[in-house]
């Protein structure tokens, strides 16, 4: 039954069907409910006259096909988000890495990039930015482009400093960017450790092995059977005896990986105790 | 095929209170589940659970993502994402912008749920200081489903059960009478 402004069942898997075929994102892996109310939000947002136009821009405008992603995938991140999830890593998951020669972290799903230098402000405090590499991903390239700027809104400073402090923070958050207009642009050396790729957690495959992956609030859009598979890559991806972390709500019970993982502490991080 | 049931209650400021009177007065064996959305502040979640669990014998446990909807147990909507029910009637979780400042957003879960329980749902609309939720009664009233506020001089703070009464079609309760009716669905 449609309602003023939204988009039906039907067409949603229209779309979903034009975008795989025509563009090879495949989205059909990804929840119903949310997938829809995000296309529907965009679909109004950007005003358009009909479905056919919406469809037919979608197929065949390859720069407004880039706005499209960047609109149905959720690209909400702050720094330092759950506090106490960065205690944790400040305080036992990262220092325990530190008999690495070289640490690798796998972000996926990056977004804007807000985790990512959160990320590297905890090493660079514990020492041990020199030797790690964060490899930051998003399917989404225009994320990235921004994400690579490290610069982000002034207004949000004072929240990310309070999370900062409250996952442990002892310096002045300040010190760390430079008011530039109504931006916080972070310190370049920060940057010197990451590097941002696209990658497509549905498609694309396993391309490092790391000490560390972070994929947190991204598995919530997946059906069951999609996380599975996306759980199976960071096992792939992930060395033995490492960790992974995932967002809030999220868990590795029930999947298949979960029987060689082991739960550390309260809060959604697991080691990896078999291969 | 017989319709599949669900109620909605969704609230803001002065809304505990009003769930603490109506859950413990509800039928042990009611035969639809409860979802409960209400705006609060992050990382309170097993408080509110615990506090609602104490006073009820109906299961009473945060909405988890991928988890089937069963009749009979009262689900509380985490803090900080929005709760979507998904058409095989399960929950979803999302954690996209705030709507209507909100998240969890109440008319997000309206409106999901509408799409999927269509004139089996029945949302209840309590006190509030914004409208977050009355698009989502709109939408409910369009597919069917019962749309329900409480009644504004008995609400703490009127704001959203008088936005709801004002832009749509709603029944009016007292919170004395919402046990009953709660009860008498079927």
């Amino acid at each position: 039954m449609p309602y003023s402004g939204a988009i039906s069942d039907e067409q949603t898997e229209i779309l979903i069907n034009d975008v795989l075929e025509h563009h090879g994102y495949d989205f059909t892996g990804y929840s119903r409910a949310s997938l829809k109310r995000r296309i529907s939000r965009l679909y109004n947002l950007d005003k358009h006259l009909s479905f056919a136009e919406f469809r037919y821009k979608t197929l065949n405008d390859a720069v407004y096909f880039k706005h499209f992603v960047e609109g149905i995938t959720v690209n909400v991140t702050e720094m330092f988000r759950d506090p106490s999830f960065y205690k944790v890593l400040r305080e036992h998951i990262l220092p325990s890495l530190n008999t690495y020669p070289f640490i690798r972290i796998w972000l996926a799903g990056c977004s804007t990039g807000e985790e990512v230098y959160s990320m590297a402000i905890l090493l660079e405090e514990l020492n041990l930015l020199n030797k790690s590499l964060i490899y930051a991903t998003d399917i989404n390239p225009s994320v990235l482009e921004k994400a690579g700027q490290g610069m982000f809104p002034l207004s949000q400073m004072k929240s990310y400093s309070e999370n900062y402090i409250a996952a442990g923070g002892k310096r002045d958050f300040s010190s760390y960017y430079s008011a530039n207009y109504s931006l916080a642009k972070f310190d370049p050396d920060l940057k010197n450790k990451m590097i941002f790729s696209t990658h497509n957690l549905v498609s694309d495959h396993s391309f490092n092995e790391f000490q560390l992956i972070l994929c947190r609030n991204v598995l919530i859009y997946f059906d069951r059977s999609l996380q599975f598979n996306v759980l199976q890559l960071f096992d792939q991806s992930l060395e033995n005896l490492c960790y992974l972390a995932l967002g809030s709500k999220e868990t590795i019970e029930f999947s298949p990986i979960s029987s060689r993982y082991k739960r550390v502490g309260t809060e959604k991080i697991w080691r990896k105790t078999s291969t | 095929m017989t319709k599949r049931r669900a109620l909605i209650i969704g609230g803001s400021a002065g809304s505990l209170d009003v769930l603490l009177k109506v859950l413990p007065e509800l039928n042990p064996n009611v035969q639809f589940p409860i979802i409960v959305v209400v705006h609060r502040k992050q990382g309170m979640d097993s408080l509110l659970t615990d506090l609602l669990s104490y006073r009820t014998v109906l299961k009473v446990k945060e909405a988890e993502e991928k988890e089937p909807i069963l009749n009979g147990n009262i689900y509380i909507a985490p803090s900080d994402y929005h709760l979507l029910i998904e058409r095989d009637f399960t929950f979803s979780l999302d954690y996209s912008e705030k709507v209507n400042y909100s998240r969890p957003s109440i008319d997000v879960t309206f409106q999901s749920a509408a799409e999927a329980y269509h004139d089996g749902l029945v949302c209840l609309l309590l006190s509030g200081s914004n409208a977050d939720g009355v698009n989502g009664l709109i939408t409910n009233n369009l597919f069917g489903g019962i749309s329900l506020a409480q009644e504004p001089s008995s609400a703490q703070v009127s704001y959203m059960p008088e936005q709801a009464i004002l832009r749509t079609n709603v029944n009016i309760l007292k919170i004395e009478e919402m046990p009953a009716y709660i009860n008498s669905i079927s």
